[in-house]
């Protein structure tokens, strides 16, 4: 199993991810550079937080044209997983494959703390080892994580059981007091319908660890690795089953 | 040359007459006006310290564990298992006062550029604020600015804010000052030296293209502020954080290259001093060719190419031929990189344009040549009038309650998270312990230990006693440490002062560097790397007199550490050390009565040093559930800070004979408040014994409220509140 973890110019998050992934859950992961437009490789591709190329113009808008990104809209219409954290999830807004817009939070500041998030769809390969109704404790920090929709798409996000988090109190009531930026709706990650592209706001590769004060994050890795070992299993069981 | 003439140019570049006597001596001949704006930078305070250096050969920069002191881009010590930690602190005042967003973003810019120049990653910020009056609309504008400069900066190169301090006082009303440290961790033997050697090697600029930004910069940080400083607003450079953080990836992909010779942050005086300094230190000399400088600008002049601080830049030199690995490292990255030079044997910093030479000097007359000014103290006059405050004139106030809550919500006391909430302070993932406490801890990753910051400086008392107030705010700086379980190691510092040409200044100046050096000594903590700020005063008043201490200490163990707040119901809380009768210059008497007056609170160093030795030994003994360092609003604040951490309240009870005002809010030093389970407190006596420390039982946590005896009853939910009230202040304006 490998996960590849892309890094753009200005990409930040990219060693929390790598560090999270390699010495706490212990599993083969690479940098791969946004100049490569191989990917088949990697069982996951990571889109870290950071401020790719300086947010200029638009946060995500310049990631979006970078060689890798191409590759990586062909993964995911293969079924690859893809996860995008902070501003990976701006580029994967920008480049189109997941619905929706991040502004500025409603604050216009950037806030950094631990917030909680209640977990709305655990049939997901990124959430299905959480239950439905689990609160995370898991931090934010962010500049430009306002999650906007209008009304029909938002209706269409939740007819499809395509909010995965909201932001929420620590007994899990989701309402405005509770919502960091101003997100429609406290939506804190979306999936693609398929289910196997993901963004979010929230950085699970930064509470894998108690002494970081959660290991929370680590119900969306473990789901992630879990969902690749039953993949392999059942594309094996696929061709063995072909075979004979 | 005539007599007038040369007054003009004395008049233009800001030379004494003995100043330009120098450098026509060094040069045998008149300085053309290139040579003038490169002497007149290089000369500056900013960049010579001539009025500070006698002074600072005071301060203790040697230790076992200190592997480079003063005179590099940064400082370093050892922490064992082949880490070394990288350290130091800069001023960015007067770009700040007149251009408050870069100003502070340019700041982080230059300390992060020291950091990585010395091959370590940079893995920490402190900022250290100094405003004038809270309720002051330009205060406010002023704080905005700074903050977002921070954030924005510092967020976008992916380098954690983790602690710092932001005090306002009308000290600072026109002259704001914006401190910043930056820690970096490197492999022990691969960092990088800033010189230039071996005769041929090539001279490599990378990264940012120059500019015409920031010209005479360094200059600019040398003058008092006045009602023309805004003019000068071009002097503030333009910070470019996402080339800073390619720059940083690509400069770190140098590390460990045998290739590599030296590498040197281009920051005040631009080009100038980068090179020089490489030159200078290296024992060689350079000779550089102007048109092949990246230029954004079109016919740019050698002046101006000398002095650009446009931001973003370094020098590398590396062996000859093997400039293209370079280039192609720095392409990756897309970064510029051109070869604008080589390095001489013949001790010359000569300066090419097409051919020709526009400047030449002695490398070493740039960097060394300055006339040292030795310059008189003289005790300031206003000492004597405000040191003799007399108690019996001072009334005890009947509510201690209100007091209490008057503090509590005053801007220095008052809860900043609103202001670090907009610092990215997690970031890398090694933050053990967040903004907040007393100090901020750091994992070091590949080691099990970790490193815990923190700065620390108060004008007030060194404003009324700069001797004293230097060695608090040594002593302060490690306490914090202690607190935590940590042992302070080293010290970096900003001695941020007004015109040392004064007779008064120079004195605090002076008295103060003896201060720190004393307590430097005392806790074993060297300063290895700093910076000092003079001048700072607007339209010919100073601001107080304010050196800020940056101290990094070391804890073997990670898990080993101690935070402030109080935790378990029934818990002992016991205050290590002693209370006293002393409320001179204390925030209380500022707050409550408006007073700055009387003389701080003394020092005993040794007793202190017990102290902190008393309190560490018991964090690593693993007794204690809380440790929070007895300071500013005194022993009634530092109680009601330990209750809002975790909402958990206390009751206490005090046994003095003096004063209550001085009891709950003076301001008396060496004294830490622990909490620990009752049946530790025989482990806790031993220790205390051990070290000869005083321990005083002062009560029992639990209930919803703070109860002192006799003087103060509150819930939690009340005093928080009071506590947090500075957030709606914030964000109403």
């Amino acid at each position: 199993m490998k996960f590849g973890i892309i890094q753009f110019p200005g990409s930040t998050c990219d060693y929390d991810c790598f560090f999270a992934l390699k010495d706490i859950l212990n599993i083969d992961v690479k940098f791969i550079w946004h100049e490569e437009t191989d990917l088949c490789d990697y069982d996951c591709i990571m889109l870290p937080g950071g401020f790719s190329y300086g947010d200029y113009l638009r946060v995500g808008a310049i990631a979006r044209f970078s060689p890798v990104m191409q590759a990586v809209k062909e993964y995911a219409q293969k079924g690859g997983y893809v996860i995008g954290i902070c501003n990976g999830f701006q580029i994967l807004l920008e480049a189109d494959l997941l619905p929706g817009v991040l502004v500025k939070n409603h604050g216009l500041h950037f806030l950094c703390r631990y917030e909680y998030v209640r977990i709305e769809n655990d049939v997901n390969p990124f959430t299905h080892l959480c239950k439905k109704g689990q609160i995370l404790k898991i931090p934010i920090a962010h500049g430009e994580g306002n999650y906007f929709i209008d009304d029909k798409g938002l209706k269409e996000l939740n007819a499809n059981h395509q909010v995965v988090l909201r932001y929420c109190d620590h007994h899990g009531e989701v309402s405005d007091n509770n919502n960091p930026n101003g997100s429609v709706d406290n939506i804190a990650c979306i999936c693609s319908k398929q289910g196997n592209v993901i963004g979010m706001m929230p950085h699970p590769e930064r509470c894998v660890e108690d002494i970081l004060g959660s290991s929370d994050g680590r119900f969306i890795f473990d789901s992630i690795i879990d969902s690749i070992k039953n993949k392999s299993k059942a594309a094996y069981k696929e061709i063995h089953h072909d075979n004979q | 040359m005539t007599t007038n003439n040369q007054e003009e140019i004395l008049k233009k570049w800001g030379f004494t007459p003995d100043e330009y006597h120098k450098i026509k001596k060094d040069l045998n001949r008149e300085p053309n006006e290139v040579e003038l704006g490169m002497y007149s930078v290089m000369w500056s305070e900013h960049c010579s310290y001539k009025n500070s250096k006698p002074l600072l050969s005071l301060f203790p920069t040697s230790a076992e564990w200190v592997l480079q002191g003063p005179g590099e881009n940064a400082g370093a010590i050892d922490i064992g298992e082949d880490k070394v930690v990288i350290m130091k602190m800069e001023s960015h005042n007067h770009p700040s006062a007149i251009e408050p967003f870069q100003g502070a973003a340019t700041g982080i810019g230059g300390i992060v550029r020291d950091i990585f120049a010395m091959g370590a990653r940079p893995i920490a910020l402190l900022d250290s604020l100094r405003f004038g009056d809270f309720e002051n609309p330009n205060t406010q504008y002023l704080l905005k600015g700074v903050v977002d400069g921070i954030s924005f900066y510092g967020n976008c190169i992916g380098v954690p804010t983790v602690a710092g301090e932001t005090i306002f006082s009308g000290s600072y009303q026109n002259n704001i000052l914006v401190n910043v440290m930056c820690v970096g961790i490197a492999e022990k033997g691969k960092t990088f030296k800033s010189r230039a050697t071996g005769e041929g090697n090539p001279v490599i600029l990378v990264g940012a293209r120059t500019g015409r930004d920031g010209i005479g910069g360094a200059s600019f940080a040398s003058e008092e502020l006045d009602d023309k400083s805004d003019e000068d607003r071009p002097a503030v450079q333009i910070g470019d954080p996402f080339t800073k953080k390619l720059l940083i990836e690509a400069c770190l992909e140098l590390v460990g290259k045998d290739y590599i010779v030296g590498v040197q942050d281009c920051g005040a005086a631009g080009l100038t001093s980068s090179l020089c300094e490489m030159a200078s230190q290296g024992g060689s000399g350079l000779e550089i060719e102007l048109s092949n400088v990246p230029q954004r600008e079109q016919n740019m002049t050698p002046y101006e190419i000398m002095l650009s601080e446009s931001q973003e830049r370094m020098i590398v030199v590396v062996r000859k031929g093997m400039e293209e690995k370079i280039k192609k490292i720095f392409d990756k990255w897309g970064l510029n990189s051109a070869i604008i030079g080589k390095v001489t044997s013949d001790k010359q910093f000569r300066i090419n344009s097409n051919g020709k030479t526009v400047a030449e000097m002695p490398s070493k007359s740039l960097t060394e040549g300055f006339p040292v000014c030795l310059r008189m103290g003289k005790k300031p006059e206003y000492l004597h009038r405000l040191n003799e405050l007399d108690l019996e004139t001072i009334p005890v106030p009947e509510d201690y309650n209100d007091v209490l809550l008057k503090l509590l919500s005053s801007p220095n006391l008052s809860n900043k998270e609103n202001i670090y909430v907009q610092y990215d302070h997690m970031i890398q993932t090694n933050t053990l312990l967040s903004p907040g406490d007393d100090a901020a801890i750091l994992r070091i990753r590949e080691t099990s230990k970790a490193i815990a910051l923190t700065t620390d400086g108060n004008g007030r008392y060194c404003y009324l006693d700069s001797f004293v107030g230097g060695k608090i705010a040594v002593a302060e700086a490690a306490r914090n440490l202690s607190c935590k379980g940590a042992l302070p190691r080293a010290v970096t510092d900003c001695l941020n002062f007004g015109n040392p040409e004064k007779g008064e200044i120079y004195w605090q100046l002076e008295q103060a560097i003896k201060g720190m050096s004393e307590a430097c000594q005392a806790f074993e903590t060297p300063v290895i790397s700093g910076n000092v700020s003079l001048y700072n005063e607007n339209k010919g008043e100073a601001i107080y007199p304010t050196p800020v201490v940056g101290m990094v200490g070391v804890l073997e163990d990670i898990n080993d550490y101690c935070t402030m707040g109080f935790k378990h119901e029934g818990d002992l809380v016991v205050l290590l050390g002693e209370n006293k009768e002393e409320i001179g210059g204390s925030e209380y008497l500022e707050i409550y009565h408006g007073l700055v007056a009387g003389r701080p609170p003394q020092i005993d160093l040794s007793f202190e040093k017990t102290v902190q030795d008393t309190c560490r030994e018991s964090v690593e003994a693993g007794i204690l559930s809380s440790a929070h360092d007895c300071s500013d609003g005194g022993l009634a604040v530092t109680l009601a800070e330990c209750c809002i951490k975790n909402q958990m309240g206390a009751q206490i009870e005090l046994d003095e004979k003096f004063r209550g005002d001085a009891v709950l809010f003076g301001e008396t030093q060496s004294r830490v408040i622990v909490s620990l389970p009752a049946q530790n407190l025989t482990s806790l006596e031993e220790i205390t014994k051990k070290y000869e420390v005083p321990l005083k039982i002062l009560g029992i946590v639990g209930g919803e409220s703070l109860q002192i005896k006799g003087f103060i009853e509150l819930k939690i939910e009340t005093f928080t509140q009071a506590w947090k009230g500075i957030e709606q202040v914030e964000n109403n304006a």
